[in-house]
């Protein structure tokens, strides 16, 4: 085996691969989040339609989006790598366990989380995502200009109470998964020290708490202003 | 005071094993732990059965060699060992569930009885500094910051026995291994061969079965000495750095 | 036989210079054609199997615990003695050498005791290049207190935990050269016997613990690195599996054993609560600096208190009875160990005594947290604080902590030569299995001292001697020695299965304990010895008639194990009795109550008990035979201690 493959079948090496597409994931997380929160300026979704377009045909974004969907299938699988491997090395179980005095749940969880994850990811994708790239859209004009409707099928997609509330919760899941996973993966990183160490802390709390209500908050009002 | 006590008995390696129900009573709250079962083992031998196997020397809480996964924590309710646990944590009329630690790298020998030479095989991959008895620079001739010292001896506690893994969800060793790594990586005499310590205990402990780290801190919490889950930082990035820069081929 | 100490001619200091250099050498290449035995992975036995197999020996390595780091020698808290003079407090070799000599009453040999004082500093040079992590100053230097009552500053420590430091240094060198091969590790494996061909050891017997085989192991050397035997008098600081098992089955294939009844005991431990108490728990000697011990004045008020109608805090200062620093002025509660802790016993056997069974005294904190403050006295003691209210309940910082003493450290043990060779060729004792260098008393810090002497730097010289002069030739594990032996192992085994009595194997270990204790034990006296000889050998057959050892030898059998250990303690404690009783003076550990000054300290008779007893077995029910060996005494002067 390669020094390479060896580092990454280890299990620092697969900790790292997480650790490193985690983090990823979450600075997405943030663009993304700029990007759709456009979708409440009261502009009809002009700006929003022109931020998706943008993002559909720049190059460089292509590039990433690539990327990022590679990270989140790495994330993924590497998940599953771990927790098969995990769950395999306490073979039998304990009959009375008291987890949860030493650790928090969302630690213990992570792999249901990210499922759960994963699965919205997939709802969503398929809503938004895949309906933008092949599917038939309307299309709005812009100055002057056509753009592809965007909008109009979030706001659809958000006037459906149950489509909201898939999402909101989902994002209390997320919300849970970062509680964990964003100070877990400087852990990981190995970047721990007496004076830094309590700041990310409190930086993933606060991260893991804001970014997904935000998320939240979007189709919450879109949902609003539909029954207006 | 009277208790129950669920205990796991197991007959040897290769035997399933199950629970078992056992009564005792007038114990003193002034006992340990283990002398609670010394009790219960002068009753079962004068009755004629098999008395409960379970591993312990110093009952002093510094040889790392008992075990027990008490009422679903490793060493039972308090953060020390379970030769030092008293019973007056425990209240009258109480169940005490009894397990042996449980992981794939602690197969259990009889009862609550595990094999922990896994531990042993970890330090064997690295845990020294390869210096022959004699020969060696007078003990002051490299100073040592004071801080850097006690962070070493912090990590240096460590007493082997195993509850971190037990503690893990993932039976994971990384405390352990970590806690070694680091003392050696701190001080001045293991530099010299920090690296490849690094990659070989790593390359180990996973030979071993141990399960990975998702960094939920049970370990820590459950450590009898109080290692700290900041040496698995210091661990990772000694190892990362070191796989990316060793020129030895590990 | 005319027991030969080997010391060399010559002034002290060059003894273990010129031995060095005159023992004969096994050349490089051949070394590995020998095969040492190593029973025991605690200092002694870790770093002597560690420094064997750096040599080229291929070495194997014996312990009954589940890991060669778990051996007792991790439970010493103080730290360890060197003459290194870091402090540029007026130490040297020749101090260090001196002060073991008088603190050991002038029952040891000059000759060894100057030797470890002299490798002491190489130890520490040795630990830490080792990377055990000493207590340092801010300058980066390693820091030193004294200890036990010394003058000068000259133990070195890692907090509360030396010995387990030093013994996982010990342990990384032997894992490293078990990783290189040259040491094959035998953890859960008990030595049974030693074999020995043509009157030479040639290998032991052991016991699998897990499978319960009996196996045969063929060596050209072994080395008994076993530990001490405290554990007879059942409670004692030692750990659990601590034993004599190893060295009697030595003592009864030849080798000596010398000065059993050296004990020391030790007086601030965590007293004992009641019947169910399994072991006992050292307080570090360090709380005395501070700690003020004391009991109440009269009986009536002691009563009182171990009725529960007062508590110690409400006992008013004219009541108290301070009785160290009211008897020695000049050292109050510093006097050594055996001072304070027959003080203790003197109190309580008044009836004074401050607990519920009446065997405890107070050392009382109040007027140092009063003088220093509770955060200094916290950042001195506040881990033994934490430990003594995890096992009490109490908490020292508001009332006194109670304390009695407590069976620590043998100084007697297997008899050796300056080469730490036993009266069997090629039998070795190392550390507390062996009697060499404490003589009647040990000092504080010093065994952790010796073990790590004989291990790293005196049999990695001494066992060349012997090798050298050995053929290459194996013994195969066939030969009929090894067989009779086996067979013998296995018949006790049996025995001890089948007797199916009614008593268990502890039931039979604390009658043991209780008369060695009552009788054997801090204060001895002729009548008393006499009694205990009697009542042992009736222990010892009702024990082969009447004890209950269950399950199969096949399989993990803890009450198997135990039973061999405790079979064995008895013959021990008779031994003892037999030695107690020989020696008609009182020196160090041992006090004989007819042998005492007008005010009641040892009183040492040199003129006629100034040798080493050492006893030959004779065979079952036979009483041991005695030999002498003069101890000569050119460089210290024989003074009577006084600590008034
Ligand atoms: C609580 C306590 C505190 C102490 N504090 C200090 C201190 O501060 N300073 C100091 O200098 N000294 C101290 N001492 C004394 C010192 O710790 C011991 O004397 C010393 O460590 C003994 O080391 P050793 O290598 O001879 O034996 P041990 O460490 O006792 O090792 C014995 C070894 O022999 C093995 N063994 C025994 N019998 C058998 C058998 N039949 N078959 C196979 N293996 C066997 C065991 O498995 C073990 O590995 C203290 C002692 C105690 C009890
Ligand atoms: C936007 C989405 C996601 C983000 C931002 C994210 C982020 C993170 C981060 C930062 C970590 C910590 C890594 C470490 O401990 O070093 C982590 C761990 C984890 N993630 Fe995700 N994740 C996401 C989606 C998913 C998905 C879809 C799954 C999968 C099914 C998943 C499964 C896991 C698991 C199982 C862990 C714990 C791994 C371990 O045992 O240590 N995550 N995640
Ligand atoms: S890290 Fe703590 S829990 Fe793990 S083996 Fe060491 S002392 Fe035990
Ligand atoms: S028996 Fe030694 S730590 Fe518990």
């Amino acid at each position: 085996m390669s020094w390479v493959s060896k580092t990454l079948s280890s299990t620092l090496g697969r900790k790292l691969l997480m650790a490193l597409t985690g983090l990823f994931l979450i600075l997405f997380l943030v663009v993304h989040l700029a990007g759709n929160l456009q979708l409440l300026l009261p502009d009809g979704g002009d700006s929003f339609n022109v931020y998706a377009h943008t993002m559909a045909n720049n190059p460089f974004i292509k590039v990433v989006s690539i990327g990022n969907f590679a990270f989140i299938l790495l994330h993924v699988i590497y998940s599953i790598v771990l927790t098969q491997h995990n769950k395999k090395s306490r073979p039998v179980a304990y009959a009375m366990s008291n987890e949860g005095k030493s650790s928090t749940w969302a630690s213990r969880n992570m792999g249901i989380l990210g499922t759960v994850i994963l699965i919205f990811l997939v709802v969503h994708l398929k809503g938004f995502w895949y309906e933008a790239k092949f599917g038939t859209l309307p299309t709005t004009m812009i100055d002057g200009e056509s753009f592809s409707d965007i909008y109009a099928i979030v706001a659809a997609a958000y006037a459906n109470i149950w489509y909201v509330l898939i999402y909101v919760v989902s994002m209390g899941f997320l919300a849970f998964h970062l509680s964990h996973g964003f100070a877990s993966a400087f852990q990981t990183l190995g970047l721990n020290h007496v004076k830094y160490s309590p700041l990310i802390q409190k930086v993933g709390a606060g991260f893991s708490i804001l970014i997904p209500a935000l998320f939240a908050l979007i189709p919450i009002v879109m949902y609003i202003q539909s029954l207006s | 005071m009277n208790l129950t006590l669920k205990i796991w008995r197991q007959k040897n390696n290769s035997d399933k094993g199950g629970f078992k129900e056992y009564k005792v009573s007038d114990i003193s709250k002034d006992m340990s732990f283990l002398e609670m079962l010394d009790v219960l083992n002068e009753q079962l031998t004068e009755k004629g059965e098999d008395p409960v196997h379970f591993d312990h020397d110093c009952r002093e809480g510094i040889c790392g060699m008992c075990s027990l996964y008490i009422n679903g924590n490793p060493h039972g309710p308090l953060q020390t060992t379970t030769c030092q646990l008293h019973m007056r944590s425990f209240n009258d009329g109480e169940t005490i569930t009894i397990e042996p630690w449980r992981a794939k790298a602690f197969p259990v020998m009889k009862d609550l009885v595990v094999d922990r030479s896994a531990f042993d095989r970890i330090i064997q991959a690295g845990g020294y500094v390869s210096v022959n008895t004699g020969g060696v620079p007078d003990a002051n001739e490299i100073p040592i910051p004071k801080t850097i010292a006690d962070l070493a001896m912090d990590a240096a506690q460590c007493i082997g026995c195993g509850a971190c893994v037990a503690a893990c969800k993932n039976a994971s060793a990384m405390l352990f291994t970590s806690a070694k790594v680091s003392q050696l990586a701190l001080l001045p005499q293991g530099q010299v061969e920090r690296k490849r310590r690094a990659e070989k205990m790593v390359a180990q402990m996973d030979e071993e079965g141990f399960g990975a780290c998702t960094n939920t801190g049970a370990c820590e919490a459950q450590c009898p000495k109080g290692i700290s889950i900041t040496n698995i930082a210091r661990m990772n990035r000694e190892y990362f750095s070191a796989v990316v820069s060793n020129t030895e081929l590990v | 036989m005319i027991l030969d100490s080997k010391i060399p001619a010559g002034p002290v200091a060059e003894k273990w210079t010129k031995h060095k250099f005159n023992v004969k050498l096994v050349n490089p290449a051949n070394k590995r054609k020998y095969d040492v035995i190593v029973v025991g992975t605690g200092l002694a036995g870790a770093s002597a199997a560690a420094s064997l197999a750096e040599l080229g020996y291929n070495v194997k390595a014996f312990c009954f615990q589940d890991s060669p780091r778990r051996a007792h020698s991790i439970a010493a808290q103080g730290g360890i003695n060197a003459a290194k003079n870091y402090q540029n407090d007026g130490d040297s070799v020749y101090r260090l050498f001196y002060d073991t000599v008088k603190g050991g009453d002038y029952r040891a040999r000059e000759g060894n005791v100057y030797r470890l004082a002299e490798v002491s500093v190489s130890i520490i040079d040795q630990c830490v290049a080792q990377g055990v992590p000493f207590a340092r100053e801010y300058g980066g230097l390693l820091a030193n207190r004294s200890f036990g009552g010394a003058q000068v500053s000259r133990t070195f420590y890692a907090r509360g935990q030396t010995g387990q430091q030093l013994l996982l240094g010990a342990y990384s060198a032997l894992s490293r050269q078990v990783a290189n091969g040259k040491v094959k590790l035998y953890p859960r494996t008990e030595m049974m016997d030693v074999v020995t061909v043509d009157g030479k050891a040639r290998g032991i017997i052991t016991r699998n613990l897990i499978t319960g085989a009996v196996e045969s192991h063929s060596a050209h050397a072994v080395l008994l690195c076993t530990g001490g035997y405290g554990n007879v008098f059942f409670l004692s600081t030692n750990a659990m599996g601590s034993n004599v098992t190893a060295a009697w089955r030595a003592h009864k294939k030849g080798a000596y054993m010398a000065n059993p009844c050296f004990t020391q005991i030790h007086p601030t431990c965590i007293p004992v609560s009641g019947d169910h108490q399994s072991k006992l728990t050292l307080m570090s000697e360090s709380l005395r600096n501070d700690g003020r011990v004391w009991v109440p004045a009269t009986v009536t008020m002691a009563e009182k208190l171990r009725k529960g109608q007062i508590k110690a805090n409400d006992i008013p200062e004219n009541e108290r009875d301070y009785f160290l620093e009211r008897k020695y002025p000049s050292f109050g509660n510093l006097v050594p160990r055996d001072v304070a802790s027959r003080n203790a016993k003197y109190v309580c056997d008044e009836g004074r005594g401050v607990n519920e069974t009446g065997e405890a005294v107070f050392l009382d904190f109040r007027d140092a947290i009063k003088r220093d403050g509770r955060k200094t006295i916290e950042g001195k003691y506040g881990n033994l604080f934490d430990m003594y209210k995890q096992i009490t309940g109490e908490d020292p910082y508001e009332v006194p902590m109670m304390i009695y003493p407590a069976v620590h450290y043998t100084m007697g043990g297997l008899w050796v030569d300056y080469n730490l060779m036993t009266t069997v060729p090629g039998l070795y004792a190392l550390g507390e299995a062996n009697f060499s260098d404490h003589g009647a008393n040990r000092l504080g810090a010093s065994a952790l001292m010796q073990g790590l002497a004989d291990g790293y730097f005196v049999i990695p010289y001494t066992i060349g001697d012997y090798l050298a002069q050995t053929p290459y030739d194996k013994i195969p594990t066939d030969h009929p020695e090894f067989k009779k032996a086996e067979k013998e192992v296995q018949d006790r085994i049996q025995k001890l299965l089948t007797i199916k009595g009614e008593k268990t194997v502890d039931h039979f270990h604390k009658r043991l304990g209780k008369i060695m204790w009552n009788y054997c034990g801090m204060a001895r006296t002729e009548e008393g010895l006499k009694k205990a000889k009697q009542m042992i050998k009736d222990l010892k057959a009702e024990f082969w008639t009447n004890v209950n050892v269950l399950g199969a030898n096949e399989e993990l059998n803890q009450s198997l194990e135990k039973a061999h250990r405790v079979a064995d303690f008895i013959e021990l404690g008779e031994l003892m009795v037999d030695d107690a009783l020989n020696r008609n003076e009182s020196c160090g550990g041992h006090f004989r109550e007819e042998y005492q000054t007008p005010d009641g300290e040892a009183l040492r008779d040199d003129e006629n008990f100034a040798y080493v007893a050492a006893w030959k077995y004779m065979g079952e029910g036979q009483e041991e035979e005695l030999h002498k060996e003069p101890l000569v005494f050119e460089n210290v002067k024989l003074t009577q201690r006084s600590y008034k």
